[in-house]
C-alpha cells in the first residue's frame, strides 16, 4: 500500500517528469541564462529516478535513511554548484517544490476514484519534499558560505602588500576598513618586511580607508607602535580633509605619530630623513 | 645565581640576552645595569634582545625601567633587534615603551647611540637638522 505513489510514479514517469519540467520553464525566476534546457531535464530526471527508487522502500519520513543518500547526493551537489553559478535560493527551492506539484497532479488523474487514498498520499509525498526542500536550501546555504569565505580570505591575502619604494624605505597602502583580523595581517606582513629589508622609515598610506573611527585609529596606532619597537619610523599619509575632521571630533590623539597629507609629502619626508635629495637632470646641450 | 652579563664598550654599555628571560633574572640585569652605568658612568645603554622570543608584561616593564632609570642616571637606552612577534606581543600588552629608543640591529642601534651622545656632547649644528628618530613623547 505504502508504495502506492511508488507504482504510479513508475508507471506515470514520462508524465511526471514532463509536468515537472514544464512547471520548471514556466515560473517567471527561472534563470534561462545560467543554464540550459538540457541541463535542466537531465538534472529532473536524474533526481527523479532515485527520488521513485527511494520512496519504493516505503519510507517517507525518514529522509536521513540509507534509501534517500542518493537523492540527498543528488540535491546537495546540484545546490552547491548552483550556488556558486548565482542562483537565488528561490529559484534553487523551486526546483523541488515544482515537483510538488508535478506529483500531485499525476495522482489526481490516477487516484480520482478513491479520494481517501489520494488525500493520505498527497499528504505524505508533501512531507517527503518539503524536507527534502530543506535539505536543499540548506546545502545551498552552505555553498554560499563557502564562496563567501574564499572571497574573504582572498581579499586578506591581496589587500596587503608591503612596498619597498626605496632602500631602508617601505610603504603601505591600506585599502579598505582596518578590523582586527586585518590589523594582524598587515602589522604582521609590515614587521616582517622591515626586518627582511632593514628599513629605518614605513610610509602607511591610509587614502583607501573609507572611515576613520577609534577603532581604526587605535589598530594605525599599534602598527606604528609595533614598527617603532623594530626601529622603524612611521609616517601615516594620505589623510584626507574630512578624516582629519573625524579623528579630531572623535577626540583621537595622534599626536605621537607623523601624519602628511599625501604619499608624496610623505615620501618626501622619508628621503630627507635618510639624507637623501630628488634632482632634476641637468637638460643635455 | 644566574646573570646576564653586561660589556663595557667605550662609553657605552652593552647587554646581550641571549636566554629567554624569567622573573629573577630580570630583576637582576635591571639591578647590575642601573650599577654599572653608575660605575663606568656610561653615557649610552644598548640592549640586543634578537635572541629573545617570548616576553610577557613583567618583561616589557622590566625594558621600560631599565630605560627611564638610565636617562634619569644621563645615559641614552637603545633597544635593538626585536623580533616581530615580540613587537606584536608588546603593543597588544599596551606596553609601546614611549621613551625607549629602538633600532632594528645592533649596527643601527650604535649609530643612532653614537649620534644620541654626539649630539648630548657638542651641539652640532648641522647635524641637529637631521635629527633622527626623535620620537615625540
Amino acid at each position: 500500500m505504502a508504495s502506492k505513489t511508488s507504482d504510479i510514479l513508475n508507471k506515470r514517469k514520462k508524465l511526471v517528469l514532463e509536468t515537472w519540467i514544464n512547471n520548471q520553464l514556466q515560473d517567471p525566476t527561472l534563470r534561462e541564462d545560467l543554464m540550459t534546457n538540457q541541463e535542466l531535464h537531465g538534472q529532473s530526471e536524474e533526481l527523479l529516478d532515485s527520488f521513485n527508487q527511494a520512496i519504493r522502500s516505503g519510507n517517507y519520513t525518514d529522509i536521513d535513511s540509507q534509501e534517500y543518500y542518493p537523492v540527498l547526493d543528488i540535491l546537495n551537489s546540484l545546490s552547491v554548484t548552483r550556488a556558486h553559478a548565482g542562483f537565488s535560493p528561490r529559484e534553487t527551492a523551486t526546483f523541488v517544490l515544482s515537483l510538488k506539484r508535478a506529483i500531485v497532479e499525476v495522482l489526481q488523474q490516477e487516484l480520482a476514484q478513491d479520494q481517501a487514498l489520494l488525500i493520505s498520499e498527497i499528504l505524505k509525498i508533501s512531507d517527503l519534499l518539503d524536507s527534502l526542500s530543506i535539505s536543499t536550501l540548506e546545502a545551498f546555504i552552505k555553498g554560499r558560505e563557502e564562496v563567501i569565505l574564499r572571497q574573504t580570505n582572498e581579499i586578506n591575502e591581496i589587500s596587503t602588500p608591503v612596498i619597498r619604494v626605496w632602500e631602508g624605505i617601505l610603504a603601505l597602502p591600506i585599502i579598505g576598513t582596518l578590523d582586527s583580523e586585518r590589523t594582524q595581517i598587515i602589522m604582521e606582513n609590515l614587521l616582517q618586511e622591515i626586518v627582511n629589508t632593514s628599513s629605518n622609515i614605513a610610509i602607511l598610506d591610509i587614502s583607501g580607508v573609507p572611515t576613520v573611527d577609534t577603532l581604526v585609529a587605535q589598530h594605525l596606532i599599534k602598527t606604528v607602535s609595533a614598527a617603532r619597537l623594530m626601529g622603524a619610523e612611521c609616517i601615516i599619509s594620505g589623510i584626507r580633509p574630512e578624516i582629519a575632521q573625524t579623528i579630531v571630533h572623535l577626540g583621537i590623539d595622534l599626536l605621537g605619530v607623523q601624519t602628511k597629507a599625501s604619499l608624496a609629502a610623505a615620501l618626501q619626508t622619508a628621503f630627507s630623513r635618510q639624507q637623501l635629495s630628488v634632482v632634476k637632470a641637468k637638460a643635455k646641450p | 645565581m644566574d646573570r646576564i652579563p653586561i660589556l663595557k664598550f667605550g662609553h657605552f654599555l652593552l647587554v646581550t640576552i641571549q636566554v629567554d628571560m624569567y622573573d629573577r633574572l630580570a630583576l637582576n640585569l635591571e639591578n647590575d645595569l642601573v650599577n654599572a652605568v653608575s660605575k663606568h658612568e656610561a653615557r649610552g645603554v644598548l640592549i640586543d634582545i634578537s635572541a629573545v622570543s617570548i616576553v610577557d608584561s613583567f618583561m616589557g616593564r622590566i625594558i621600560g625601567n631599565i630605560a627611564t632609570m638610565s636617562r634619569i642616571m644621563d645615559a641614552e637606552t637603545v633597544v635593538v633587534g626585536m623580533q616581530p612577534a615580540v613587537a606584536i606581543t608588546l603593543v597588544e600588552l599596551g606596553l609601546p615603551l614611549a621613551g625607549v629608543h629602538t633600532a632594528l640591529n645592533v649596527e643601527k642601534g650604535m649609530a643612532l647611540l653614537q649620534e644620541k651622545i654626539g649630539l648630548n656632547a657638542h651641539s652640532d649644528a648641522a647635524r641637529a637638522e637631521e635629527d633622527d628618530d626623535d620620537q615625540p613623547e
